[in-house]
């Protein structure tokens, strides 16, 4: 069986949590080093490769500590607040989550959209900015206005669901 | 045009300030990166160098792209990258890595693309005096021909994706450079401070390492990139910034209708020094500048202009004194040149 990040024989096979869903991992000697697995520890080692090692959840838990794009564990994230890929953001994306709306008070990019994007982001973009004015809105208690809001993100999620052929 | 000269011209952004005493310059940096690829602090020297090349292509798409020089900072002696980082062209940290890392620097300094600093692309446009709005569309103009070359990582959700959180979102940090003696020395730069850092905005030292303020000046910028327009961030430093120059042209107000004489002779005394000394320390000379610029917006000092003063600013500081001499020189012989040069400066007034 080949590495999941390069073409290489994978030597460790694993289990691992990625956004709460369990996923196989397989790694080559090197990748298996990037995500911080011990290879010279040999109880780990062959622990895993003989499926002798602990409790599955603690293992599971062990390796959810890397992004298995770039390799970056957790630890060195938290030590270094940088992440390794954009691809981090998802690994990590609990605690990011939690850090982002404390730095910045929001979840929601409203800003800039490259060009290059689809239609469905611009779109996913203009909903969310419509959100935002809908709870303005409804918190200075301007219901005419939110309705309008409303009724308007209602059009462009109809207008944008794929039709799936069940509707008429 | 080569390193040796960029230091014969005198900054873009420092070149055609409007007549607007306490500010500066303007400047708008977005953060940006490339589609599935490390982030440089994380990958390996092949990514690093790949992204360069990138970066190399995507500038074919750059309309004036024939105006922008372009060095990579392992073919630059830390003397020259200290240069670049004297003049605001790259930041501390990219002048200390290594492999792929580079800049990208218009002619006349006002755009920058800094490659493989903490994140792959940083792109600046400084603008003089208070300009935040043109800076933007210069930015925003230049990320867009960009763009046509480069995939940028990007989440609907988080918007630009960048290898700190705290830059996600729009990427955006808008800054605006302020003198402000005139807050200093009425003591009410450290209110002025706290309220502008509770309302989400950052105030930092221009010159020097950490938060201590050498020459008075100070650098506000935004530092919430999520969850806001570009055009919003910017509109709300603005308004701060505004509100803080007017703090500061009273606070001028203010001592010169009651201390005119301790004005007087603090610029005095610093024109003296200036004009006399035989060594002098960077700190130092920002400081006395600084008053001496003061005496300038006041009136004070009717030969010179606050231009010159600006000028001056940038060239005594290590890197520039040392270019211009064309030798590396030991921490006194510096000194001495710095005095030498503010000296000369001052006798052709
Ligand atoms: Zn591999
Ligand atoms: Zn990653």
């Amino acid at each position: 069986m080949k590495c999941d990040l390069c073409d290489k024989e994978a030597v460790v096979h694993m289990t691992q949590v990625v956004n709460g869903e369990m996923k196989e991992v397989h790694l080559c000697e090197e990748h298996a080093i990037a995500q911080g697995i011990d290879l010279n520890s040999p109880i780990s080692i062959t622990d895993i490769l003989m499926g002798l090692s602990g409790p599955q959840k603690n293992i599971a838990h062990e390796l959810s500590l890397a992004c298995p794009r770039c390799g970056m564990a957790r630890e060195e994230f938290r030590k270094t607040g940088r992440l390794g890929c954009p691809d981090c953001y998802k690994t990590f994306m609990a605690e990011l989550t939690m850090a982002i709306k404390a730095m910045h008070h929001s979840g929601q990019h409203l800003g800039k959209i490259p060009a290059r994007e689809g239609v469905q982001t611009k779109v996913k973009s203009k909903i969310a900015r419509l959100q935002q004015d809908l709870e303005a809105a409804i918190a200075r208690e301007d219901f005419e206005k939110a309705a309008k809001l409303r009724d308007q993100i209602k059009k462009h999620r109809e207008e944008n669901t794929p039709d799936d052929g069940s509707k008429k | 045009m080569t390193l040796d000269g960029l230091l014969q011209r005198h900054g873009g952004w420092l070149e055609s300030g409007p007549d607007e005493g306490p500010v500066i310059s303007s400047r708008v940096r977005l953060a940006r990166n490339l589609r599935d690829t490390t982030f440089p602090g994380w990958a390996s020297k092949e990514v690093r160098n790949r992204v360069w090349n990138e970066v190399v292509l995507a500038f074919d798409g750059v309309p004036d792209n024939g105006s922008f020089l372009r060095w990579r900072m392992d073919e630059l002696s830390t003397l020259d990258r200290d240069l670049l980082f004297e003049r605001h062209l790259i930041s501390r940290e990219l002048a200390e890595r290594q492999t792929g890392s580079g800049v990208f620097v218009n002619e006349d300094e006002c755009r920058a693309v800094m490659v493989n600093e903490e994140d792959h692309i940083r792109l600046q446009s400084l603008q003089p005096g208070m300009n935040l709005q043109k800076a933007w569309e210069i930015a925003d103009e230049l990320d867009n021909a960009l763009e046509q070359g480069l995939s940028y990582a990007f989440s609907s959700k988080l918007g630009y994706l960048t290898a700190c959180p705290s830059n996600v979102g729009t990427g955006l940090r808008a800054s605006v450079m302020l003198h402000l003696p005139g807050l200093v020395l009425t003591e009410e730069i450290k209110p002025v401070i706290n309220a502008v850092s509770k309302i989400g905005l950052a105030v930092r030292g221009l010159w020097g390492e950490g938060s201590e303020a050498s020459g008075h000046m100070f650098q506000i910028s935004n530092q919430i990139t999520l969850g806001k327009p570009e055009l919003e961030i910017i509109t709300n430093l603005e308004q701060i910034v505004l509100e803080v120059i007017e703090h500061e042209k009273n606070a001028r107000l203010r001592l010169m209708s009651k201390q005119e004489i301790r004005v007087h002779d603090h610029v005095g005394r610093a024109y003296g020094i200036l004009a006399n000394a035989a060594l002098m320390a960077t700190g130092e000379a920002l400081d006395l500048l600084s008053a001496l610029r003061m005496g300038v917006d006041l009136g004070l000092t009717p030969n010179m202009v606050r231009r010159d003063i600006d000028r001056l600013f940038i060239r005594i500081q290590p890197a520039h004194l040392q270019k211009e001499a064309g030798v590396v020189l030991s921490p006194e012989e510096r000194d001495i040149k710095r005095a030498q040069l503010v000296r000369k400066f001052l006798e052709g007034k």
